[in-house]
């Protein structure tokens, strides 16, 4: 019992933050999956959500904030793309990608300039914020609820993109624009719906992921928004079941590393953050497509 | 204007930056027949039939369907006429199967799919037995069967082929051309380019040649097929002689 409640926070807290990265990561996966692009600016989304819920949460109450900050979420992140990457459909995918560090750019700046670049307490949300006791660990609710959120999130997204005309549209789009052009599929409805789910989902990330970790400052977005990366790149760019499954093991490891921490003498703590790297090089050398990786299938 | 003609072409130019593709030909497509472009690589066939569904903007000139000016329209309007095209190289979605492929052929369309299914499988039963089956684990000639099927779906008054014979057996060749046929029979109109002169020439009840990005001659399939420029030029008489 003893050990449990020693090492179970770390577990619990490696699960959570999981599952945190998973609903960030999944915006990665499916724009790279459909537009080819890594969208350099998600994991700034993912940032203003969560300043949008300080100023929100300031003037108005918690229960009209929430449904506010995930609709204004995805009101800029469709934005983002049809000012920044619409207009740059037929250019080189190296022009998008680097409208999209511009976008990232811009958003930190701007949060910069409202914030003044001091960290925003995040407002504690009543009952997910709340101190609960599990298995004699002490944790917030938000880290129990996070994985089963997570994975209802994906269940749901998987239903709509394996059995509903949109997903389909999504699935044929993704593979070949044009023969999908020639089927009556509005390609840029398919592209605003994916950049609409992948801000979704980072906007209830944000929300949980800031519930455990407090302050918001203008380049909060950039380590959760890397590591979502690296773990949609190490479970397969493109797939969405392999940036699930990449961004938890991505979050038990890197606590697994503080969880070892506490029995040897040296302090690896701060090097917890590079474990996760360190990982996806490992991964990429052995299967360099990722775990659920597509396999190049060259036949015509 | 012909209230026969469901497709007129008229003045058309396609160019890919100072490339000249297509040089302002003319052609008519009339119901209910199988019309052929016929020409060797690069003759601007595939040009041709890319910027009547809007792939391709022309530069210059007149598409009408049904009397409709389309020209410079996006795909997905054009497509909404009642008007598709099996692309070159068939272009099946792989990773959906059979059934999503024949549905998405749909995807305009908001009414019962379920007797253009029950239709498409009647033309195609090796489809029916494959209706769960990933669209890339088919075999060539089954996947132009799935193109073709697809385009059905859409229940199109227009049709048009981009060489569904490319790189299949004789044997299977054989079968698209039945097929073409006998979809024409049903009633619909078939807009055929191909490279294979002599199958396509008898399918059509009119051909014309393409030569560099011009139309060269003109008849019914049967003319064109017994002509002797035709014949030395592209169903390899030469090599007998």
């Amino acid at each position: 019992m003893d050990w449990l409640s020693k090492n179970l926070p770390f577990l619990l807290a490696g699960i959570s933050v999981g599952g945190q990265y998973a609903l960030i990561a999944i915006g990665y996966t499916m724009v790279y999956g459909i537009l080819r692009l890594i969208n350099f600016a998600h994991g700034d989304i993912f940032m203003v959500a969560g300043l949008m819920m300080v100023y929100l949460s300031a003037s108005l109450p918690i229960y009209i904030s929430i449904p506010l900050v995930i609709i204004l979420t995805v009101i800029i992140g469709f934005t983002v793309e049809r000012v920044a990457y619409k207009p740059l459909r037929s250019a080189p995918r190296m022009s998008v990608m680097i409208s999209a560090i511009g976008v990232s750019y811009l958003l930190q700046n701007l949060a910069l300039y409202i914030t003044g670049g001091l960290a925003q307490q995040y407002p504690a949300i009543p009952w997910i914020s709340d101190q609960i006791t599990v298995f004699g660990a002490s944790t917030k609710r938000v880290t129990v609820i996070t994985p089963f959120l997570t994975i209802f999130l994906v269940i749901i997204l998987v239903l709509l993109i394996k059995k509903t005309k949109i997903g389909m549209a999504m699935r044929a789009a993704s593979k070949d624009f044009e023969t999908s052009q020639l089927m009556g599929i509005k390609i840029n409805n398919v592209i605003s719906m994916t950049f609409i789910i992948g801000s979704f989902l980072a906007a209830v990330g944000s929300l949980l992921f800031f519930s455990n970790y407090t302050g918001v400052t203008p380049t909060i977005g950039t380590m959760p928004g890397l590591k979502a990366f690296v773990a949609a790149v190490f479970g397969g760019i493109g797939s969405i079941p392999g940036a699930v499954v990449g961004a938890f093991i991505i979050g038990i490891c890197e606590n697994l590393v503080m969880m070892a921490n506490q029995y040897i003498s040296i302090d690896i703590s701060n090097f917890k953050d590079a474990f996760a790297f360190l990982l996806l090089i490992i991964i990429l050398f052995f299967k360099p497509t990722g775990l659920f990786g597509e396999k190049q299938t060259d036949k015509v | 204007m012909s209230d026969q003609n469901i497709l007129e072409v008229r003045d058309l130019n396609v160019a890919y930056g100072g490339i000249k593709a297509v040089k302002g030909i003319s052609f008519d497509v009339p119901k209910g027949e199988v019309v052929t472009l016929i020409g060797a690589n690069g003759a601007g066939k595939s040009s041709t039939l890319r910027s009547i569904c809007g792939l391709v903007r022309p530069s210059s000139g007149s598409i009408r369907l049904n009397g409709e000016e389309i020209a410079g329209k996006t795909p997905e309007v054009i497509v909404s006429k009642h008007i598709t095209m099996v692309p070159e190289g068939r272009r099946v979605f792989a990773d959906l199967t059979v059934l999503e492929n024949l549905k998405i052929g749909a995807y305009l369309r908001k009414d019962a799919l379920d007797d253009d299914l029950a239709w498409v499988y009647d033309l195609f039963p090796r489809l029916k037995e494959r209706s769960w089956q990933l669209a890339g684990t088919l075999s060539g000639g089954e996947q132009q069967m799935l193109a073709i099927g697809r385009a059905l779906m859409s229940r199109p008054d227009l049709i048009m082929m981009d060489e569904p014979s490319l790189g299949l057996a004789p044997i299977v060749v054989q079968g698209v051309f039945d097929i073409i046929r006998e979809i024409n029979r049903q009633g619909k109109t078939i807009l055929l380019v191909e490279q294979n002169a002599n199958m396509a020439l008898h399918a059509a009840h009119h051909g014309y040649v393409m030569e560099v990005g011009t139309i060269t001659m003109s008849g019914t399939g049967r003319e064109l097929a017994d002509d002797e420029s035709v014949k030395a030029a592209y169903l390899g008489k030469s090599r007998k002689a």
